[in-house]
């Protein structure tokens, strides 16, 4: 689905080579050091860092010089997913409309994907007076809407509980599972790899690694793993 | 990110807009400042008269920005430690000058300076010698009115930039006051002074008003002045062409050398924060402190309240030509404030994308850049094609915008750049670009920044006297202006009708656009 082939990242004396393919409807878990490059990683697939050299592949086409709201796939951030001065219900038809002209169709997916994600009556509410649960739940909504066939997650629930923490966790594997798209998370917990994750992609020393099974791979991990695991 | 190896970067703001509104300011400029210069005669050379007037020029800017900055660093100080009613509106009430127009406020220290003013009744009654409020000392006596608050205000959000840890510790070390003066407020006055000083001097460099109104005669006339008089009287265009070279020059050298210094300017936010202090406790500090406020209130409010009382009695002797030309004025206003949005918004917007910030010196021509000069230079580009008096309005309504470019950069930048960084990359990822990203975050985002350059640009041009008395005719005539003839027609009365007609429209129209940023209040 999408090959990166030799990207390799730059800047300044950070380096990061990446060369492994994606397949649809995985769900994989990116781990590794702090400073390793794991958001970078994501930032790169998404188009927010250039590549230095190499091509990002999907289906075979060519979309290393997409912009980023062109390409088929989607991004949860840590933090800065929602407009503070947009509602829920706008937030969310973004997804769809960039430019925000939310027609009675568009209204009607809105509300069908805040309905799964159990915030059907808060659509006018404005985000400053969600819970950081709810808050994650609107971006969630908004990616079921916009339903491309990829979604990049950098540690998107890393400021909620452990308990809250796991329920989005949850939640967010069932909404990927019924899009039928692939999923890449950032983390730093092992637990959220057990918990999510078919694959894990190890990034370390300037390289991210081809992705390994992960039930395997966290039984019996490699030595530079088993360091960074403790 | 949380590892923040790598600079994010998502250039969602297209620099086009932008690039093409500063060349458009710069076009605007460097055409006037060519046909100025096609008019220049070399050989004529700057006269005794000219030099007479660079000189006072700079002299009384230098005595305007030391006085001012020096007056204000008590004033700030002793705001800055001490909690009192009325506190809060005194603060408000010294952000009032820089929108006030010059002319009103003129009006009002006239009133209580003047000839026959409040001060000299009561030296006469006293038997002492009355003194002039006309000539060098009444320039800057008045620019001093108008920038000792805005100075006072900088010097402000130093004192509240010191952390109060600092204030502490001092207080844990026991150090005396001046020892403390030394070790904290010192080092904060060496960042904020130099700005504070830069900023009233090119402010009171470019004139115009104050020394058209209490200047004036060979002893004191600034370059701003002179350029008009050659234009308005002698019609010597060369004369004022050269001058106008001249000011560039100097002003615009300045003000590419002062902005390196120059504080951000702010909302006024935060300044209604009082430090708890130990270190000034003493009687005699707490006297001291009342004196200053007290004084510095009194310069404030009583010029003001002149301007009050003698316009409510004036209101009836007020001709009609008053109202139509505050209809103008009215216009000009909103349409200055139309034309400084469209050039300010994409010019931040660009500004806010690039990592430096020195492109704001684009901005900076136009406080650099004389409106006299512009007013004249456009004068000669238009005189070959049409009547020049019938672009009066639109002239003015051009230059008023770039003289609030400045401002309103300040002002726009750092939200916007904030806006792009914190939701940049959310905007990039849904596909946000565009007009629809102005639409739907930066305007937004930046509403309350908007409201208040608006609301600036429109008090400045409403209460400005630059441009149009230069192109001045009987049709087309502002309220400044129109305030102007009646004083010089001695129509005093009249005249503080119309200042506090003045006073209310721009007060008014920056309320109104201020109050519109503000808004709903949310997130």
């Amino acid at each position: 689905m999408l090959k990166l082939e030799q990207a390799l990242i730059v800047q300044d004396d950070f380096r990061l080579l990446a060369d492994f393919t994606l397949e649809p409807a995985r769900n994989y878990a990116v781990i590794g050091p702090s400073g390793a490059g794991k958001s970078t990683l994501l930032a790169a697939v998404c188009g927010f860092v250039p590549l230095a050299s190499g091509r990002l592949l999907w289906d075979g086409r060519d979309i290393t010089q997409d912009a980023p709201g062109a390409r088929p796939m989607t991004m949860l951030f840590q933090d800065n997913n929602l407009f503070p001065h947009l509602d829920v219900l706008q937030n969310v038809g973004l997804g769809l409309r960039p430019d925000l002209r939310i027609g009675t169709a568009e209204r009607d997916k809105v509300m069908e994907a805040l309905a799964r994600v159990g915030l059907a009556d808060y659509t006018n509410a404005k985000p400053g007076n969600l819970s950081g649960g709810q808050q994650s739940r609107v971006a969630l909504a908004r990616v079921l809407v916009q339903a491309r066939p990829l979604v990049l997650l950098d540690e998107p629930f890393a400021a909620l509980g452990p308990a809250l923490r796991n329920e989005m966790l949850d939640l967010l594997k069932d909404t990927i599972a019924q899009t039928g798209a692939a999923m890449v998370m950032v983390t730093h917990a092992p637990e959220d790899v057990r918990r999510i994750a078919d694959e894990v992609i190890f990034v370390e020393g300037g390289q991210a690694q081809a992705p390994r099974p992960a039930a395997a791979l966290m039984d019996d991990p490699p030595p530079e793993l088993r360091a960074y695991l403790g | 990110m949380a590892q923040g190896v790598v600079a994010i970067n998502p250039v969602t703001i297209s620099p086009k807009t932008g690039i093409s509104a500063a060349l458009m300011v710069l076009a605007l400029i460097l055409l006037a400042l060519g046909a100025v210069l096609s008019r220049a005669e070399a050989g004529a050379g700057l006269g005794v008269a000219d030099w007479a007037a660079i000189r006072f020029t700079v002299l009384q800017a230098a005595c305007s920005s030391v006085l001012s900055v020096l007056l204000a660093v008590p004033v700030a100080r002793a705001l800055a430690r001490r909690r009192f009613v009325g506190r809060a509106a005194l603060v408000t009430l010294l952000g009032a000058p820089f929108i006030l127009p010059v002319i009103v406020a003129v009006l009002g220290l006239l009133t209580v300076f003047g000839r026959s003013g409040w001060l000299n009744s009561g030296l006469e009654a006293l038997g002492l010698p009355a003194v002039s409020i006309y000539g060098f000392h009444g320039v800057v006596l008045a620019h001093v009115f108008f920038n000792m608050p805005l100075a006072t205000r900088l010097l402000l959000q130093g004192w509240q930039s010191i952390p109060a840890e600092r204030f502490r510790l001092c207080a844990q070390l026991r150090l005396t006051p001046r020892a403390m003066f030394r070790a904290v407020e010192l080092p904060m006055l060496a960042q904020i002074v130099p700005g504070a000083l830069a900023l009233v001097f090119v402010i009171c460099l470019t004139s115009f008003a104050v020394a058209l109104t209490l200047g004036g005669g060979p002893r004191a006339t600034t370059i701003e002045l002179a350029i008009y008089q050659a234009f308005r009287f002698d019609f010597d265009l060369g004369r004022a062409a050269l001058l106008s070279v001249v000011q560039l020059a100097l002003a615009g050298g300045v003000a590419l050398f002062a902005l390196r210094f120059v504080p951000v300017i702010t909302m006024g936010g935060g300044l209604d924060r009082v430090m708890p202090r130990w270190d000034a406790r003493a009687d005699v500090q707490r006297v001291m402190d009342a004196l200053v406020i007290g004084f510095a209130a009194g310069f404030l409010l009583v010029p003001l309240a002149a301007v009050i009382l003698r316009g409510v009695m004036g209101l009836p002797a007020m001709p009609a030509t008053v109202y139509l030309a505050a209809g103008t004025s009215i216009a000009v206003a909103l349409s200055s404030i139309i034309v400084l949005l469209a050039l300010a918004l994409p010019m931040a917007g660009w500004i806010a994308g690039r990592k430096g910030g020195g492109l704001e010196a684009v901005g900076l021509l136009g406080l650099a850049a004389s409106p006299l000069m512009i007013g004249t230079g456009w004068f000669i580009v238009i005189n070959p094609y049409a009547d020049p008096f019938d672009f009066a309005l639109p002239v003015t309504v051009l230059v008023n915008a770039m003289m609030a470019l400045p401002f309103a950069l300040r002002i726009l930048v750092p939200p916007m750049r904030d806006a792009v960084e914190t939701f940049g990359r959310l905007s990039a990822m849904l596909g946000v670009r565009g007009w629809a990203l102005w639409r739907i975050l930066l305007l937004p985002r930046l509403r309350r920044q908007i409201g208040f350059a608006a609301g600036l640009t429109g008090a400045l041009s409403m209460g400005d006297l630059g441009v149009i008395a230069l192109f001045a005719d009987p049709d087309r005539v502002t309220l400044p202006l129109q305030m102007v003839r009646l004083m010089g027609a001695y129509q005093m009365d009249a005249a503080a009708g119309a200042a506090l007609v003045l006073l209310v429209l721009s007060l008014g129209v920056f309320w109104m656009c201020d109050k519109g940023g503000r808004g709903r209040a949310e997130a």
